[in-house]
């Protein structure tokens, strides 16, 4: 079996036990959604704020494993200040670093390439895929903020 | 006598295979159970010479396979004390017979208001098809709560059951592993006119079983977790119950005569049996039942209580407070099924570092998310044993356990 210590990194365990934008925005202006993992019950709730194109704040709160903590603490400093687009480019790249299929109807963004994104941080991340069953707990984050953006967006 | 588990383990054969270079270390029968080797046989057998279809062919194999399955209805029938065998309703789990009882008995009886009352232990199994009662037929559904010994809380239940249709609950819990006062809850349901329905799945296989003893009207139990094959599970039901139900699927084998103007329906059990039935998976059923019945149903449950009791023991000892589990402190009062927390790890990662050690557990919600609001969390871990564990497998649990300090406590 690959090693525990490729799964439990060093930075994916400071960011666990330190989570970044922990916490709440209000609603509105911000914008609320919630995932749900329905294999292990894990919940997390994003929070997002977005103006003129740009994530101007995010927090996240919810329960669930270091996996899944650690990734929406390292995606919400990847993508604090970044442009809607932008988003769009680390979440193509950090799919694609999961091993998932692009999905047909969230294709890859036109402006740019994401195999140029610096994932930074998140690359510590790449350890989930050799053990499957965590993939999800570590896309979760991904795709509620996706949700969440969608809706501001709407909104606006 | 007590089990002897090395005997038994040894009629297991996937309890040679090792698992990350070490022994299996299976704690996961609650989700479901291994199979011995006279339940493989059965199924394998089956298909090498009996293989054909049932109740229509009038050739020597199908004369065969109809007996076969039957035979395992029979078999069944004894096992849980049914006065007929065909009470025996087969279905493919018992998410499947609890649907059954909703989708046609519900439908037929239950309308806007009528009060279904379940409890906050209850598996998705026994919730999910009474909300859909509700959002189709406007049930009332009301929940008894459960006290923080784990056990029901029944000082409200006169006013929960006032003017009940049916009373549907757990036998035992497979999360707290808490055994439910079933025979009290029944008669308690008989009073005010409404029928008991019990989900057996984490009594059946442990506990001796006995439908008319439990004072219940439908009882559902799935074959997997008692050794028998998966897509098989059993929907009891007293007699003049089934005769008065609407079926449930159309199709083959369920009709006596079919036209174009419309069908009558076969006698039960077969009413509820529409399609070729999973002919193979009954028969191992009957022979899990057989296994079951060579082990002795009470020293089954003796073993568990023995085992709960050193592990309960084991764990405590061993992590005093850094360790929380759930349920009842009483090995009488459970079963093996202990869900806990340990030094505020999520049971994913407690889950991910025991299986390094070959331990299997299950981290999540187990299928009951009502219960984990109650208890505070969104999931558990959960170590549940079966008739091939030992103390040996307790100790690799409480070994392995420690080991997730290394990643996440500072």
């Amino acid at each position: 079996m690959p090693d525990l210590e490729d799964l439990y990194r060093e930075i994916i365990l400071d960011h666990y036990r330190n989570p970044r934008n922990r916490g709440e925005l209000e609603t509105p202006p911000a914008v609320r959604a919630e995932g749900f993992n329905p294999l292990c019950g894990d919940e997390v709730i994003i929070y997002v704020q977005v103006a003129d194109g740009v994530i101007e704040d995010i927090k996240f709160g919810g329960q669930g494993c270091s996996i899944s903590q650690a990734s929406s603490s390292m995606m919400s400093a990847a993508v604090k200040g970044r442009t809607v687009e932008e988003l769009q480019q680390f979440n193509h790249a950090f799919r694609s670093m999961m091993s998932i299929e692009p999905d047909p109807d969230d294709p890859a963004p036109t402006n740019g390439n994401s195999a140029d994104v610096k994932l930074g941080d998140l690359e510590a991340l790449k350890g989930v895929v050799k053990f499957p069953v965590r993939i999800k707990c570590a896309t979760l984050s991904w795709h509620t903020l996706t949700q969440a953006v969608e809706e501001a967006q709407a909104d606006s | 006598m007590a089990l002897d588990t090395a005997a038994v383990r040894a009629d297991f054969p996937i309890m040679c295979r090792e698992v990350h270079g070490r022994r299996l270390v299976y704690l996961d029968s609650a989700a479901t159970s291994h199979k011995p080797r006279p339940v493989i046989d059965a199924v394998t057998d089956y298909y090498e010479r009996f293989n054909s279809n049932v109740h229509r062919g009038s050739y020597q194999l199908a004369v065969e396979a109809t007996e076969a399955l039957e035979e395992a209805r029979r078999k069944v029938a004894n096992f849980i004390g049914a006065a007929r065998d065909s009470e025996i309703v087969f279905a493919k789990n018992a998410t499947e017979a609890i649907n059954l009882v909703a989708r046609t008995w519900g439908r037929a009886n239950l309308g806007p208001g009528d009060p279904v009352v379940i409890t906050e232990l209850e598996h998705h199994a026994n919730i999910v098809p009474w909300h859909m009662l509700t959002a189709e037929q406007g049930i009332d559904l009301r929940w008894i709560p459960i006290r923080s010994d784990g056990h029901l809380d029944l000082s409200d239940l006169d006013r929960l059951l006032d003017g009940a249709r049916l009373v549907s609950v757990a036998a035992v819990s497979n999360v707290l592993g808490t055994i439910n006062p079933i025979r009290q809850l029944a008669d308690a349901a008989h009073d005010v006119g409404a029928l008991m329905m019990v989900d057996a799945s984490q009594y059946t296989p442990h506990l001796p079983t006995d439908v008319a003893a439990m004072g219940a009207d439908f009882v559902a139990f799935t074959g997997h977790k008692m050794c028998g094959p998966t897509g098989i599970g059993v929907l009891w039901a007293k007699s003049e119950l089934l005769e008065a139900m609407p079926p449930f699927l159309g199709g083959g084998e369920m009709i006596l005569n079919v036209t174009k103007e419309g069908f009558s329906t076969a006698a039960v059990p077969w009413k509820f049996e529409a399609g070729t039935p999973p002919i193979a998976e009954a028969v191992g059923l009957g022979a899990a039942v057989d296994y079951l019945n060579g082990l002795g149903m009470e020293q089954v449950r003796e073993h568990e209580v023995a085992l709960t009791g050193y592990a309960l023991r084991t764990l405590n000892q061993r992590y005093g407070d850094d360790i929380t589990i759930h349920g009842p402190t009483e090995p009488a009062e459970r079963g093996g099924v202990l869900s806990f927390e340990y030094k505020g790890i999520h049971p994913h990662d407690v889950a991910q570092v025991l299986d390094r050690s070959g331990v299997c557990v299950r981290a999540g919600h187990h299928c009951a998310k009502p219960l984990m609001r109650v208890l505070g969390c969104a999931a558990t871990s959960r170590a549940s044993m079966y008739v091939y564990n030992d103390e040996s497998d307790v100790d690799a649990l409480a070994d392995a356990l420690g080991e997730a300090d290394v990643f996440f406590i500072e």
